[in-house]
């Protein structure tokens, strides 16, 4: 699989490479898609334009995105996908080459785009640095989300599924149970459910999927 | 024909002084010899190298056996805060210095107080990111040994007022009768534009780089006034005192007290150029671009250094937009660092993350023209609003 780490040469960053006769931080379809992003957001949503929409990150952990999806209610697949992406070179490309891929060929059916893995996003790509890759391929994240909020609006309650539960901090033994228990129990700030499970105090890395249930948890319970 | 590129990284590395490259070159030819040696070809280079150390001694106010010649900046600053706290644990174990210190500082205090059961006080700055010499007071303990407080910050360029730090510890010294605490600062940034005259300052202990001031990478010095003790940080051989055995990089010595004499003989001339460009470049960027914010001092700052927010956009994006538009400068973005982490200086100023996340650093050099400055100008604005129309972000106006 060419999913290796391809960059770097020159000063500027300091992502370690394996490759290190390329002439530019990224492969050339990162950056293609960091220059000219395709599919974004260039206007306020229009009423009726998007049926559902899905964020994920936070400024704060460097990585925000959000995508507004139309999906065709007889066909169920997904016609346009908008997104507008605060971050670094190789969120802005995989978000763009995100919304190519879930639209091309008449648009990806529902099930296909929650099976998307960011593995294929990184590939389409032409690999992305290591340690570039847990921030930056969010987009696979915000189109679950958004796919749930269409469910959601179109009152289709029983397809809206939750990520599957796993170990969030190893560090802290915190599950995603327990953080949908703590927003459960009224903490929908990092804070208060940090004071509840002790989530990521030791694990910071985490914290920008932390943040992530704890939104997915409190839009599924208070709306 | 080649595209335009203008360099403002000068903080991160400098070209070489060709006076310096002159100077360097007989030792990376027929000056060859080992200055330890026994023989004519290595007393002329122990010569030289004997001389290049009373010059550095003279630029900064010491004198020669005062100087250890060392690796760089982070091998000084190593030196100064392992060797000195290891040498002198029996007098004391806390340490003072302060949260917006180069790395090199701060993880080698953060070693000592994690791995050798030292003490260290973290001092906060206030949001120009200066530190308080009262607040340095207050935290002096009877088993403080050490303070370290840097002159300038590499990031956002403020100045410390280390000279009234130097003053009041060596006032609290004799006031108790104690030899310590003693007081390191680290000049790498200082150097060519701030006088960094030991006795001065009132320091004991100065960190100085040469490739942020013309000269060649991989060498530095360490300030080590008479009477005080290290330990060493490697063992094998009897140069620099024993502090710092090993063969000595003759050519980069030679060739970074060169540097070092011409940055402080052409110090004057470069800060008045400089600062005038430096204010009209920040004060044309909060004018013309909006959502833009200073970090750090508007006035006890670096003749150099420019540090801007640019408020909802991330900092990766824009340095390689800026790259693309023939611009280099670096940033304070998480994404440009190996921990992920976003600038440790500017989240000390209060400022929230995001802030940090979108900080640029353009660090002006000798030469730097007005009409650079008015080519990224020029540019700013467009890549600018190219990013801030891909982001979903609107960072509260209280920062700006």
């Amino acid at each position: 699989m060419g999913i290796e780490a391809k960059k770097i040469k020159g000063s500027g960053g300091d992502v370690e490479s394996h490759d290190r006769t390329q002439s530019w931080f990224y492969s050339d379809v990162v950056k293609e898609h960091f220059f000219k992003p395709q599919n974004f957001l260039d206007h306020d949503p229009l009423p009726k334009e998007f049926n559902a929409m899905g964020k994920v990150g936070s400024p704060a952990c460097g990585d925000e995105l959000r995508v507004w999806l139309y999906i065709n209610p007889k066909t169920e697949r997904i016609e346009s996908f908008k997104w507008k992406t605060f971050g670094c070179g190789s969120a802005i490309a995989a978000t763009s080459i995100t919304s190519v891929m879930v639209t091309e060929n008449g648009g990806m059916t529902l099930e296909d785009a929650r099976n998307l893995k960011p593995q294929a996003i990184m590939e389409r790509l032409g690999g992305l640095p290591t340690r570039k890759f847990h921030c930056s391929v969010l987009s696979d994240k915000a189109l679950r989300a958004a796919i749930n909020d269409y469910f959601r609006q179109s009152a289709q309650f029983d397809k809206i599924e939750a990520e599957a539960s796993r170990l969030i901090d190893p560090v802290a033994r915190v599950t995603d149970k327990d953080i949908e228990e703590a927003v459960l129990e009224g903490a929908v700030t990092l804070e208060a459910v940090q004071e509840k499970t002790k989530v990521g105090v030791a694990n910071p890395s985490i914290l920008p999927g932390v943040e992530e249930l704890i939104r997915f948890y409190k839009e599924k319970y208070f709306g | 024909m080649k595209s335009r590129q203008i360099y403002l990284d000068h903080a991160a590395a400098t070209p070489l002084d060709p006076r310096a490259k002159k100077a360097m070159e007989p030792f990376l030819d027929d000056q060859y010899g080992n200055p330890s040696s026994f023989h004519r070809t290595g007393k002329i280079v122990k010569d030289a190298l004997e001389v290049a150390r009373d010059k550095a001694a003279l630029v900064v106010g010491a004198i020669g056996d005062e100087i250890i010649f060392t690796s760089g900046g982070t091998e000084s600053d190593n030196l100064a805060i392992l060797g000195f706290a290891r040498a002198n644990k029996e007098h004391g174990r806390h340490i003072i210095t302060v949260k917006t210190e180069h790395p090199a500082v701060l993880q080698a205090a953060k070693h000592l107080e994690v791995k050798e059961g030292f003490e260290v006080t973290y001092l906060d700055v206030d949001e120009d990111g200066l530190v308080g010499v009262e607040d340095v007071l207050a935290a002096l303990r009877p088993e403080t040994i050490l303070v370290s407080v840097m002159l300038a910050n590499n990031e956002i360029g403020t100045i410390a007022p280390v000279a009234e730090i130097g003053t009041a510890i060596k006032k609290h010294r004799s006031k108790t009768s104690s030899n310590f605490p003693v007081l390191h600062t680290d000049a790498c940034q200082a150097v060519g534009s701030l006088e960094v005259n030991v006795q001065k300052l009132g320091v004991d202990l100065m960190t100085v780089n040469s490739s942020k001031i013309y000269g060649p990478k991989g060498v530095g010095a360490l300030y080590v006034k008479r009477g005080i003790k290290l330990e060493p940080l490697q063992f094998g051989g009897h140069q620099e005192r024993g502090w710092r055995p090993g063969t000595e990089n003759v050519a980069g010595i030679i060739g970074f007290v060169k540097a070092l004499e011409i940055a402080e003989a052409e110090r004057l001339g470069y800060a008045e150029k400089l600062i005038s460009l430096r204010d009209y470049f920040i004060g044309s960027i909060l004018t013309s671009i909006p959502k833009t914010r200073l970090n750090g001092h508007k006035d006890l700052r670096l003749p150099n250094n420019v540090n801007i927010s640019f408020l909802d956009i991330e900092g990766e994006a824009l340095l390689l937009y800026l790259d693309a538009a023939g611009i280099e400068a670096s940033s304070g973005s998480a994404c440009t660092s190996a921990s992920l982490d976003p600038s440790h200086v500017i989240l000390a100023l209060g400022l929230p993350f995001e802030v940090a996340h979108g900080s640029i650093r353009f660090s002006l050099g000798r030469s730097t023209t007005k009409k650079d400055i008015d080519f990224v100008l020029a540019k700013l604005p467009e890549v600018v609003t190219k990013l801030r129309q891909l982001s979903p972000v609107n960072v509260d106006q209280k920062y700006f």
